[in-house]
């Protein structure tokens, strides 16, 4: 580095008088222009933060001329997009749910809005994937297997009112007892070898024997002499190869002693209507949904209001707070 | 006071004088056919059915879709567009080494705007000393109407520049018609907006400057030129030492020092038919520049390009077609300022390289460097006496030919590698199918047992349908063992897939109970799909995970 500086003879320009091993640095003048631009984007960059909110103050930032901001300007965007599906939506709440599918469009829209409806709010409990968690007894929903019925009508009911909840007396209800309370140990032990028997599961003949006179007894009247279960009160069907809350002797020993209390909150009131139909058109659309058993399309042509078409079944029956249950229903 | 650096320039103002020749010509050529390009091409139509667009041309933004002709890009083929750039890269490798700063002379959007520019400047102003008079002249209705119709013409060409580039993303009949009703949407205005005014700005006023300032081109351009690079250059051995030459040529005095003068000025190959030197009225000899000044007249950087290659220089080559005329006037050959290279210089010293002495350092004020000539040395002003050259090396002294500039191992690499991306593009765009496929398990869960059993795996398939119309695509299943396929909301196996478009299908894989896909592990499995209308195929392979109970 040096300080002489001096007028370079190839340009005419002085020298800044730095220079690193021999290479000297040319003062070049900048251009005006750059100095307007300069000057230029200095009163921009004032006007901008008046426009726009930008000071910091003691209790948040100025809030500029304009009034914009970016929470602003997501609710408006919102809005637009909520106004730009308010047809659909319309139509969502309106549509006969056993004729969805043949509204490609809405039953696409349906869809897709369910998966959100769904990521927000059922995941929690049934899983991203929906593959439900067998210990804590909340059901896998891709499978074919349904405790309420798997047509979009009944998955839209079951979502809309929840099971076995105190906050809709429309709930799904049936509760199986605890038949600790009154059977022996030898008693529970042959009729989980007769439970694993029905589900085709490695068990003790002998002891199934057994089980078999106890399960006609006292499980038949709500899971049916062959096992099936019943849908009308939630009663599984134990002849199949899906346990709600595992077939091992572990499992079937405590929820025949201690009875089982799977509880889902009624979500109608929460997510709307159109929520509703949207997330029980996604659930439907995972694998396990099941068909409406066609009459005819004039039965099917009303609308689906909650409570009006709906046939009356077991679950749908209001049910007086504090009374005993219905229906002893075992899983 | 008036020695204080100054910290700001203004701009001093260039007039290039009007000029022709051959360079002057391929300019306007490539002037009127890259413009034409530009603006025509948005209104080329190309039928592609009644459920593409009819534009040949056609940036489809909203919908993730280029057209180029019959080629249409989607967004997983971007790499035809990463390909195109990596060419154009090379290509720029390609030219700058060959040529120099070739781009920035003839196809550069600054250089060709700012070319018409200044034609429509020199249709309403004049030529070069009129407009430098106007300039001067005081502000009257005269200079006023002339500076307003030059700036209105120039604003016309600047809209139809901004116009032209919106036309490329919206079909360009529609578009012009909302254009004029007030119905575009906003970002077509404010693009145009913002295209007219630096289009206006850049090319009518600030010009020269971009270069200069802005663009960093010239200083990656300079650092990619080598000493064989053909560039636009003054043959100072030849042209110096430059000046006004004597009423009469003295035929005699040329004669005395003719052969080894011709030779050191114009190689040993073309001095036999040039003419003898010229002198000056004192007798010295000088070399062919007169310095009449048409080389900077015409510049529209505003430089002299006999002090050498500088960063100014954009090689636009009209210096050369102004001398070129001068030459042809007094009579001697052309090309005192030619496209030339470093190594092009003729040996100075014994020893010594050219191409280690920077081309024209006979800068202003600099040394002149001059030819020394056997028996009569040309001292130049201020020139600090060198040893003189003798005659045998000079005789032995041959200008390079052009295509030895050309075609060096540098330059073959790289029209090889350009070449090569070239084919490989061309290629990867005849065998892409028209219908294709991607497969992704869905792993949450792995895998689903159903009540009787059986085990499934779903997967979602993106199924891709490029043709112009609706197609059903069908799918199958090559697997072991007993395995079935169903697709999530359809009945058969039959996807129908709308035009131009894509569908994403879930499909479901069942295993038989005990069958060893259901109870095993991973088993391999291949999905296919055909275009039921043209039998075109396409397959997926994945994987079908069992409950994992054999192992």
């Amino acid at each position: 580095m040096s300080d002489e500086k001096r007028i370079d003879a190839e340009t005419g320009t002085e020298t800044t008088g730095h220079q690193w091993d021999g290479i000297e640095e040319l003062n070049t003048p900048l251009p005006r222009w750059w100095l307007w631009t300069f000057y230029a984007t200095t009163v921009w960059g004032v006007i901008y933060t008046i426009l726009f909110p930008a000071w910091p103050m003691i209790s948040g930032a100025t809030a500029g001329a304009l009034g914009w901001s970016s929470r602003g300007e997501v609710a408006a965007e919102i809005e637009r997009v909520d106004l730009s599906r308010a047809d659909l939506m319309e139509s969502l709440v309106t549509v006969d749910l056993g004729v969805l599918d043949r509204n490609e469009d809405l039953h696409r829209f349906a869809v897709q809005a369910g998966r959100s409806v769904f990521a927000a709010n059922c995941s929690q409990c049934h899983g991203a994937g929906a593959a439900g968690v067998q210990a804590a007894g909340y059901p896998n929903l891709l499978d074919d297997d349904w405790l309420w019925g798997g047509t979009i009508r009944d998955i839209a009911t079951t979502v809309r009112h929840g099971i076995r909840n105190e906050d809709d007396p429309d709930a799904r209800w049936s509760q199986m007892p605890a038949f600790g309370e009154f059977w022996t140990d030898d008693e529970i032990a042959a009729t989980v070898e007769h439970v694993r028997a029905l589900g085709g599961l490695e068990h003790d003949p002998d002891l199934a024997v057994v089980g078999a006179e106890l399960f006609y007894d006292n499980c038949a009247s709500c899971h049916g002499d062959e096992g099936t279960g019943d849908r009308e009160i939630g009663a599984p069907n134990l002849t199949d190869a899906i346990w709600l809350y595992g077939g091992d002797r572990e499992a079937l020993d405590r929820t025949i002693r201690h009875a089982r209390f799977g509880v889902m909150p009624p979500w109608g009131a929460r997510l709307g209507e159109a929520q509703v139909r949207a997330v029980a058109a996604y659930v439907h659309g995972l694998g396990g949904g099941e068909e409406e058993a066609m009459i005819g399309d004039e039965v099917e042509a009303g609308p689906d209001v909650p409570d009006a078409s709906f046939p009356a079944s077991a679950e749908e029956t209001p049910r007086e707070a504090g009374e005993p249950p219905v229906a002893p229903v075992a899983d | 006071m008036t020695d204080a650096p100054q910290l700001f320039a203004a701009r001093e103002p260039i007039f290039p004088r009007r000029v022709s020749g051959t360079f002057r010509r391929l300019k306007w050529a490539i002037l009127w056919i890259t413009l034409g390009i530009y603006y025509v091409t948005p209104w080329v139509r190309w039928d592609r059915g009644p459920n593409l667009p009819d534009q040949a041309v056609l940036v489809d933004l909203a919908n993730r879709r280029f057209y180029f002709f019959w080629i249409e890009i989607w967004p997983h083929e971007f790499y035809f567009v990463a390909g195109l750039l990596i060419m154009a890269g090379l290509g720029l490798f390609l030219f700058t080494s060959a040529l120099g700063r070739v781009w920035c002379g003839y196809s550069c959007p600054q250089t060709v705007w700012t070319d018409l520019f200044l034609w429509v400047e020199r249709r309403f102003e004049g030529d070069r000393n009129a407009r430098i008079r106007l300039q001067k002249a005081p502000w009257s209705v005269r200079k006023a109407r002339l500076r307003l119709t030059k700036w209105g013409a120039w604003l016309l060409i600047a809209l139809a520049t901004g116009g032209a580039w919106v036309f490329y993303f919206a079909d360009a009949p529609n578009l012009l018609r909302e254009l004029a009703t007030g119905t575009a949407p906003p970002v077509a205005y404010v693009t145009m907006a913002v295209l007219t005014a630096t289009t206006f700005t850049l090319g009518g006023f600030l010009r020269e400057q971009v270069c200069i300032y802005m663009c960093p081109w010239p200083r990656i351009q300079g650092a990619m030129m080598d000493p064989g690079t053909l560039t636009v250059g003054y043959r100072d051995w030849r042209g110096e030492p430059r000046g006004k030459g004597g009423v009469k040529r003295q035929r005699a005095a040329a004669h005395a020092v003719g052969g080894g003068e011709a030779r050191a000025r114009y190689g040993a190959a073309a001095s036999k038919d040039v003419a003898a030197p010229r002198t000056s009225r004192d007798g010295e000899v000088l070399g062919d520049c007169i310095d009449c000044m048409a080389c900077v007249a015409v510049c529209p950087m505003g430089i002299d390009i006999r002090e050498g290659q500088q960063m100014e220089c954009i090689t636009c080559a009209l210096c050369i077609d102004a001398c070129d005329e001068v030459m042809a006037r007094i009579g001697r050959p052309r090309g005192l300022i030619d496209y030339l290279a470093l190594d092009d210089h003729p040996p100075t010293l014994p020893g010594e390289h050219a191409a280690v002495r920077p081309m024209g350092t006979a800068a202003a004020g600099a040394p002149v460097e001059t030819i020394p000539v056997d028996g009569a040395p040309a001292p130049a002003p201020n020139a600090a006496p060198r040893p003189a050259v003798t005659v045998p090396e000079l005789r032995d002294w041959t200008p390079k030919p052009l295509w030895k500039h050309v075609l060096r191992p540098r330059t073959l690499v790289y029209t090889t590698l350009w070449a090569l991306i070239g084919i490989g593009l061309l290629v990867a765009l005849f065998v892409r199918p028209e219908i294709d496929m991607t497969v992704a398990p869905v792993r949450n869960p792995t895998f689903v047992t159903l009540s009787d059993g059986s085990v499934r795996n779903a997967y979602d398939v993106r199924l891709r349908n490029k043709h112009g119309e609706e197609r059903p695509f069908l799918f199958s299943l090559a697997a072991p063992g007993a395995l079935s396929i169903a697709l999530e909301g359809e009945e058969g196996l039959a996807a129908p897939v709308p035009a131009d478009s894509t569908r994403l299908q879930r499909v479901y894989v069942t295993a038989a109970p005990g069958d060893p896909a259901a109870l095993g592990g991973r088993t391999p499995v291949r999905l296919w799909v055909e275009d039921a209308l043209s039998g075109e195929r396409a397959h997926g392979d994945t994987v079908f995970n069992g409950r994992g109970e054999l192992r």
